[in-house]
């Protein structure tokens, strides 16, 4: 038995929130029973992502294909280091994030099929996070897209729906530029696997179409991830949505267009050829700058977050940018720290609303008297996004920037440590409106913040803790995905059958 | 709509299209036709239902809630991968019994599951704008 689910370890964190997105749609009416479905298939999934990730550590990468057919040809999925580590933070951070929507989530909500949605884009981040084909990978991010703009347009009022199509449209011609890219791949190359692609492209002549399909990849990944100049739609549709959709949002959906860019351009191109790595410089630089200035003229909280997430990115492509092991090593960690804190930040917002009754920072105040406990929760992820030692956002930080410094890239680096310093304002910001200003309005006590709410920000808060006292496993872990990603014979080699049919190239 | 003739044939109707998107499923492996379209068919044959006699006379015939029915086909098709995993070791691998000139696979509860998240899909959208009308 458990071999048998060892074996199909890349399996299952998708196939079990489909299978729990179906069982939930058929308990259409029954919100109870949903809710129990949901909370049962959330901490199977999480067991099923620490499995993948035991079984990747301990066996090196695992392929498995669909319907019986062979790499080339058939689907197949793929899990290696990144791809286990993706899982993985996707499963804590989905366990997470629904204990905090024990309180968050409304009646009408449910009724309007939250659990269903939630269960289906959980199944579409970690089905974008494992194929290993790259049509594969576009149909996943469509069923994203669908259960993503269903999530965003759940409250049914003016805002929320406004939100849904800034969202809808953009990311819709992300995934238009995406196709139109793997089509002009596969005229070029005629397949679609991707370990088949890194096989494959080496000889192929170099074409304006090879160079086309790259620029577009970059661009429709860069909407989903939120790249300088195409992050507006990000700040203008995350804080309408619910705190729990919110947080799950910022947490996941920008990270799998990052993971895709990083996938892509070191299995399949390079960012050392054709100028792309001058392209993506300037995108990181231009991401990290005008996404902090974004966030320092912002009141609101979560636009404030918002901004943040767009910031962050850029951090994360510094590291595909420089594309040595060591820069892309502290982008992963820079990626997992990214997930657990903002996803965080975002629940901590949730809780100062309903501690103080806004998301304006000008008209609330006094949380930290009166809510001591929250004030050192807010303390942890805020200070770790800001990246002041020891938490983890400083290791993220010292080494996304040592190894940009290392490679003779100073602009870059000192403008990274520039941002650094804004983000800290903003974070000081938060801090101080909210927490340390007297109170504006006359109010006695700051409401309750309900336990399972705590539970949530706490947890995270601790692994934030975790990480940043002690990095050394994450480090070694991010170093090793970072080799696997440079070197990708390993990755060949488990998904190609040893002696490929040769005469089935066109 | 208030037409006598088109309440009078409008069950004929639905017996009929309804017939035809069941055959349509059944003959979709190997040739034109399956799930997606036998479940465009039946939801016709419904919205047939629900124009010349109204919403409500659809909804009961169809007895389920249209998201319900979602649900069913995304287990149903589920259901039609699981087979593979233990036979052939491969999600989706299809099985085949072959009886007499009859091929029955578990690709047709796979097309039974397509049919019915289409079937429920349209209708969920559908027969809500209907109400409105």
């Amino acid at each position: 038995m458990t071999a048998f689910l060892t074996l199909h370890a890349p399996l299952w964190p998708v196939l079990l929130p489909i299978f729990g997105a179906g069982l939930a749609t058929c308990l259409w009416k029954q919100r109870r029973a949903q809710r129990l479905v949901t909370g049962l298939c959330i901490t199977l999934l999480l067991a099923a992502s620490l499995l993948l990730l035991a079984a990747v550590y301990q066996q090196g990468i695992l392929a498995i294909r669909f319907g019986g057919w062979n790499a080339p040809f058939g689907v197949v999925f793929v899990a290696d280091a990144l791809s286990a580590a993706m899982v993985a933070i996707t499963g804590i951070l989905a366990a997470a994030v629904m204990t905090f929507g024990l309180a968050d989530i409304r009646r009408r909500e449910e009724q309007a099929g939250f659990y269903p949605l939630m269960l289906g884009m959980l199944a579409g981040v970690n089905g974008a996070f494992l194929t290993g084909d790259i049509f594969n990978l576009y149909v996943w991010f469509e069923v994203m897209l669908i259960t993503a703009m269903g999530l965003l347009s759940i409250g049914r009022n003016r805002a929320r729906l406004d939100a849904t199509v800034r969202y809808a449209v953009l990311n819709l011609f992300s995934t238009l530029l995406f196709l139109t890219g793997v089509a002009l791949l596969y005229g070029a190359t005629g397949t679609l696997n991707m370990a088949d692609l890194a096989r494959v492209l080496p000889e192929t002549e170099p074409s304006i179409n090879l160079t086309l399909s790259a620029l577009l990849l970059l661009c429709g990944f860069g909407i989903k991830a939120g790249y300088f100049p195409l992050f507006f739609w990000l700040p203008a549709s995350y804080h309408t949505a619910s705190i729990t959709v919110s947080a799950i949002f910022a947490g996941l959906l920008t990270k799998v267009g990052v993971y895709a860019c990083f996938r892509v351009f070191t299995l399949i191109f390079s960012v050392e050829d054709s100028g792309i790595r001058e392209i993506v410089a300037v995108l990181a630089a231009g991401t990290m700058l005008f996404g902090v200035f974004g966030a320092a003229v912002q009141w609101d909280v979560r636009r404030i977050l918002s901004f943040h997430i767009v910031s962050q990115i850029g951090y994360m492509l510094l590291g595909l940018a420089i594309s040595t092991q060591a820069a892309l090593a502290g982008a992963i960690f820079y990626i997992i720290h990214h997930i657990i804190v903002k996803a965080n930040l975002f629940l901590l917002a949730g809780a100062i609303h309903r501690a103080s009754g806004t998301f304006d920072l000008r008209k609330s105040g006094g949380l930290m008297y009166r809510n001591p406990l929250l004030a050192a929760l807010f303390l942890v992820p805020a200070l770790s996004l800001a990246g002041l030692p020891p938490l983890s956002g400083f290791w993220a930080k010292f080494l996304v920037i040592d190894a940009t410094f290392r490679a003779g890239e100073h602009w870059l680096a000192g403008l990274a440590l520039f941002v650094g310093l804004l983000t800290l304002y903003s974070m000081s910001k938060i801090w101080m409106e909210a927490f340390w200003k007297k109170p504006v309005l006359p109010r006695a006590e700051a409401r309750r913040v309900p336990r399972p709410m705590l539970l949530a920000i706490a947890s995270l808060g601790a692994l934030t803790l975790v990480i940043g006292f002690m990095p050394q496993p994450l480090i070694l872990f991010s170093q090793t995905a970072a080799a696997a990603l440079l070197d990708p014979s390993a990755y060949l080699s488990a998904v190609l059958p040893a002696n490929p049919i040769l005469e089935a190239r066109p | 709509m208030n037409s006598l003739i088109f309440a009078a044939f409008s069950r004929i109707l639905f017996i009929l299209m309804l017939a035809v998107s069941l055959f349509v499923l059944y003959r979709g492996h190997n040739e034109p036709g399956g799930g997606f379209v036998g479940g465009l068919i039946a939801a016709a044959g419904f919205a047939t239902l629900a124009l010349a006699r109204g919403v409500d006379v659809a909804r009961a015939t169809l007895r389920f809630e249209p998201m319900t029915v979602i649900g069913f086909g995304i287990l149903a098709a589920l259901l039609g991968g699981l087979p593979g995993l233990w036979l052939d070791d491969s999600f989706l691998a299809h099985q085949w019994a072959i009886l007499g000139s009859a091929h029955i696979g578990t690709t047709l509860l796979f097309d039974i599951g397509v049919y019915l998240v289409v079937l429920g899909g349209i209708l969920s959208l559908i027969l809500r704008f209907y109400e409105g009308l």
